[in-house]
């Protein structure tokens, strides 16, 4: 491992070569972990030619072999946390619903380093691929050197800006269970197609046989503190006839507005994002 | 202070330097490669644009510790290449240059596209250049560019 003081400061940067390397930093201080960059180097920043302004001791671990890994294994789909999102929608069995998402993440150059691990461990509301993980019920596998632990996606979001993460933990793996659904709709809306944040977006999964739904997932992005999916609300939905859906479409629209509270900043404002909000959710499951 | 090693167009490389300096700082001011321009500072203009192992990447969010051991890639890098005065004649032949402080990150995404995708249609060209910003052409002619530069170079991407 490479371990750098720099000269005016009383910061340490550590270049790990394995993950029990960067765990054994991580477990004795406190330090910033540091991935593709894309998000704390900008935040960071300070004016052309100056070093970002990182106030803890920091570890680089964008490069970790052990982070890198992606591989279907049962019925899981394993993501190591240093993924980027170029090689995901480049893993030859990933599902078309991830290429679908990540294609509006960012652009292409941002794409080929912003890594899945920080996206989720960023915790903003908008992140752009939260919504997708928090429709296909991911786990999350967090490790420390006292071992490994494994907390639901929705579990480890708190806040904005806020997870779950020990200072002695990292986010090894993202675990998605392989469910087949017959119907997926995705909306990520935005000023423009490119480096939007969203100003809100909308995930559906569905899987209907015979007209009776017997699955689906429903998850909403940047309207609320955290991402909203309700499993009280798909629990209601599944087992009814997809034709008749209209029947219980005021108060399934009235319930999901109850979880629905975006806020008005620079993007855009509440009432935009709960009305396309509501919107979307009605035009994925047909509603009048 | 660490010493970072990389490969820099085609040549072992190595800086004793800060490794959460960004890259493209250090190949301004270390190595005097002034093709990546600072616009926005935030990965949303594209004018740093270099290839780092193949992939096109904004160097103004990379941390230098992020490229050791890696192969970094700008057009100073390309100017003796087929590949770039392929590009370049096309650029020029369709206008594709006004102010010019977009263009060496477009050549680096067009780069990137082409050897990737050597006979891209006009959505994957936009997708292709849609993390790079010009405020001058309008777009239009930067297109045209690329697909001419795809139709000369047919046996060289």
């Amino acid at each position: 491992m490479v371990i750098s003081k720099e000269e005016n400061s009383n910061i340490i940067l550590y270049l790990p070569e394995s993950l029990k390397e960067a765990l054994e930093v991580i477990s004795r201080e406190e330090t910033i972990i540091l991935s593709g960059g894309t998000d704390l180097m900008v935040r960071r920043k300070r004016p052309s030619g100056l070093i970002p302004r990182f106030d803890k001791n920091t570890i680089f671990v964008a490069n970790l072999a052990e982070l890198k890994k992606i591989y279907t294994l049962r019925d899981y789909l394993h993501i190591g946390a240093a993924c980027t999102f170029s090689e995901i929608s480049n893993y030859e069995l990933i599902p078309d619903y991830f290429k679908i998402v990540i294609k509006d993440i960012a652009s292409p150059a941002i794409r080929n380093v912003a890594t899945i691990g920080g996206n989720i461990c960023n915790a903003s509301p908008a992140a752009d691929i939260l919504p997708l993980l928090y429709a296909l019920e991911a786990e999350l596998v967090v490790g420390s050197l006292k071992g490994d632990r494994i907390i639901f996606i929705e579990d480890f979001i708190v806040a904005p800006g806020r997870n779950v993460l020990g200072s002695d933990e990292i986010l090894k793996e993202i675990r998605i269970p392989i469910v087949n659904f017959n119907e997926y709709y995705y909306k990520k809306v935005g000023t423009r197609k490119a480096t939007a944040i969203s100003k809100l977006s909308f995930i559906g999964f569905i899987n209907v046989e015979e007209d009776v739904i017997k699955d689906v997932r429903i998850a909403f992005g940047a309207v609320a503190p955290t991402i909203v999916k309700s499993k009280k609300m798909e629990n209601e939905l599944i087992g009814k006839n997809i034709n008749n859906l209209d029947e219980i479409s005021e108060e399934l629209i009235e319930d999901y507005s109850d979880l629905i509270n975006p806020i008005d900043d620079q993007r855009s404002n509440k009432n935009y994002r709960k009305q396309v909000a509501v919107n979307l959710l009605k035009d994925f499951l047909k509603l009048k | 202070m660490t010493k970072i090693k990389f490969n820099l167009n085609n040549k072992e490389v190595s800086i004793e330097s800060n490794p959460l300096r960004r890259l493209l700082d250090v190949l301004r001011e270390d190595f005097k490669l002034i093709a990546p321009k600072e616009g926005c500072g935030q990965g949303e203009c594209g004018a740093c644009s270099v290839i780092i192992d193949g992939n096109l990447i904004n160097s103004c969010c990379v941390p230098l510790g992020n490229v050791n051991a890696a192969k970094v890639i700008t057009i100073e890098g390309l100017v003796d290449t087929k590949e770039f005065n392929i590009l370049k004649e096309a650029y020029e032949d369709a206008g594709a240059v006004q102010c010019g402080f977009c263009t060496p990150g477009m050549i680096m995404a067009s780069y990137a596209l082409l050897t990737k995708n050597s006979r891209p249609n006009e959505d994957e060209i936009r997708e292709g250049i849609s993390g790079n910003l010009c405020r001058c052409t309008g777009y239009d002619k930067i297109i045209e560019a690329i697909k001419l530069a795809s139709k000369r170079g047919d046996t060289v991407w």
